[in-house]
């Protein structure tokens, strides 16, 4: 395209009057200065948006740049947060596990830190373990998407040395990393996974179906978008059945459905689950029981996306475009951390009551429609649809709001849960270790 | 229209969610029913929080709720209609 004249150069918007603001006396007093916003406009009109992102190596977009020092194992945590300490521009994402499993479980393991290392937002990686085998096992499967990575392996080296090696690395990295820019992508490459928590029945009626409305027009994108939440589609998964885009996937569902029945919740029950499903928060705000709590989760796939597969926990999609299932518990960081670890970038969080979930690479995007929570929890919602409870916004109005702040998010915008520093990383773990 | 006190998912629905932060027992409230956008009152006969539900109709021991025109659980008492419905009158029929 020809670029227009410039004749006069724009002003950007100023946020705040041209004089300084006052020093309060006392801080309580003090106002907050919100400036503008001064993302990037979507594209309107007949074209779909686009977003500014990372284009990694293997073609894949993320939305963020992170430097991650990686745990094989509980063992190996302190080594990491050593260098994540050491190295500015770096994260260190401890997890208390990786000794011992076997099996499924072991699997598991592999696949969400492999997932995690390869998901786009992370730019290279840098993997400590307690020893070289499994440690190598994890740099393998990173190095798999072309992104830089190493790995350092504590036994016959002790922690001070592994710190100092493991170090000199990541400053590189770091160094590397800092110096990829963005550049503009369609909104088909935008991968956004959806879980809600701490609902109430205002997640039911409003933040929900807006996820919903989101996720409809994603579809329509041809994006990549993914809810999970097994457990907590009891009550309402004959309906969830009825979703899948092939009778295959309505079939993989209900079997999914079924083994977490017989597998977890049967053998384990001590009572009807009052106060774990739905939870006290759930509760608190109204809700009461598992069944009406499922239909207001379902809410979030809107009302004509069809599920094209059933995914295993961090399981990464393989049939093309769409929404697709993930057998995930319902506890929230649980969740966020087997969809980051399957590809996913973005993630919408509709709460009721407040939960304040955050990931390390995976930007959580909370919205409310309870006004109570709005108000007093004001600092950890990034989009509010109450409006919608008092007519005065529609539910194609609030999705288009959302979409705006995923694409604002995407360009780089901190999510509330960033801005505090919410990095729950959560390991899903089947059963005891051997 | 104004903002409502109430609202119900479906015509079906024999109960509605609070929405407002402010009703107390005795209060005639105005509800919104999204599915055809009907406008219905009910006089409360507890206080009812913010996100909290109330009858629709009278509702007997044993009957089933509905809501988002589905089985939601079952009624473990006599509920009338403009009461609280929550924990202490409906139980879910799962686990």
């Amino acid at each position: 395209m020809a670029a227009k004249k410039v004749t006069k150069v724009k002003k950007a918007p100023r946020a705040v009057p041209a004089k300084a603001p006052k020093v309060p006396v006392q801080v309580g007093e003090a106002a907050v200065i919100i400036p503008n916003p001064r993302n990037v406009k979507p594209r309107s009109g007949s074209g779909k948006p686009s977003f500014w992102g990372y284009r990694r190596e293997n073609g894949r977009v993320g939305v963020r740049n992170h430097v991650i020092i990686l745990p094989l194992d509980d063992l190996s945590n302190a080594a990491v947060e050593a260098v994540g300490n050491n190295v500015k521009g770096t994260m260190a994402i401890p997890h208390p596990y990786g000794r011992l499993q076997f099996g499924e479980d072991l699997e598991l393991h592999f696949r969400t830190l492999i997932g995690t290392g390869c998901n786009p937002n992370v730019a290279a990686v840098v993997v400590i373990g307690i020893e070289p085998g499994w440690t190598q096992r994890v740099v393998d499967g990173i190095a798999k998407t072309g992104k830089p990575v190493a790995g350092f392996a504590i036994e016959r080296n002790g922690d001070l040395a592994t710190i100092a090696a493991a170090s000199r690395q990541a400053k590189e990295f770091v160094h590397w990393a800092s110096e990829l820019h963005r550049e503009e992508c369609g909104i088909e490459e935008l991968w956004v996974s959806v879980k809600c928590g701490e609902s109430d029945t205002t997640s039911g009626l409003a933040s929900n179906p807006t996820v919903g409305n989101f996720i409809d027009k994603f579809d329509k994108w041809g994006a990549y978008t993914c809810f999970g939440e097994t457990s907590e589609i009891t009550g309402a998964e004959m309906v969830c059945a009825t979703r899948g885009a092939t009778k295959a996937a309505g079939e993989k569902f209900m079997k999914t459905w079924q083994a977490y029945m017989d597998e977890v919740i049967e053998p384990f029950k001590t009572s009807d689950l009052s106060d774990s499903q739905p939870t006290k928060g759930n509760i608190e705000g109204g809700l009461t029981t598992i069944e009406e709590k499922a239909f207001g989760n379902l809410e979030k796939i809107g009302k004509k996306a069809m599920y094209v597969d059933v995914l295993e926990p961090a399981e990464a999609p393989a049939k093309g475009p769409g929404l697709y299932f993930m057998d995930t518990s319902s506890a929230a960081a649980e969740c966020v951390t087997l969809q980051a670890a399957a590809g996913f970038v973005v993630h919408l969080f509709p709460t009721g009551q407040g939960n304040i979930i955050g990931n390390p690479i995976e930007p959580v995007i909370k919205l409310s429609a309870n006004p109570r929570t709005v108000r007093t929890m004001a600092e950890h919602i990034d989009f509010d649809c109450s409006g919608i409870l008092r007519r005065e916004m529609n539910l194609d109005q609030a999705g288009d709001g959302l979409i705006e702040m995923a694409i604002r998010t995407a360009n780089g915008r901190f999510t509330a849960a960033e801005a505090l520093g919410h990095r729950e990383f959560v390991l899903t773990k089947l059963y005891r270790s051997a | 229209m104004a903002a409502p006190d109430f609202i119900a998912h479906d015509k079906a629905d024999t109960v509605g969610v609070i929405v407002v932060e402010t009703v107390k027992a005795g209060n005639r409230i105005s509800g919104w029913i999204m599915e055809n956008d009907k406008t219905i009152r009910v006089e409360t006969l507890d206080d009812i929080p913010i996100g909290h539900k109330v009858a629709l109709k009278d509702i007997k021991a044993g009957d089933t709720i509905i809501k988002y025109g589905h089985d939601i659980g079952k009624a473990v008492a006599d509920i009338p209609k403009g009461g609280h419905v929550h924990v202490h009158n409906v139980k879910t029929k799962r686990w």
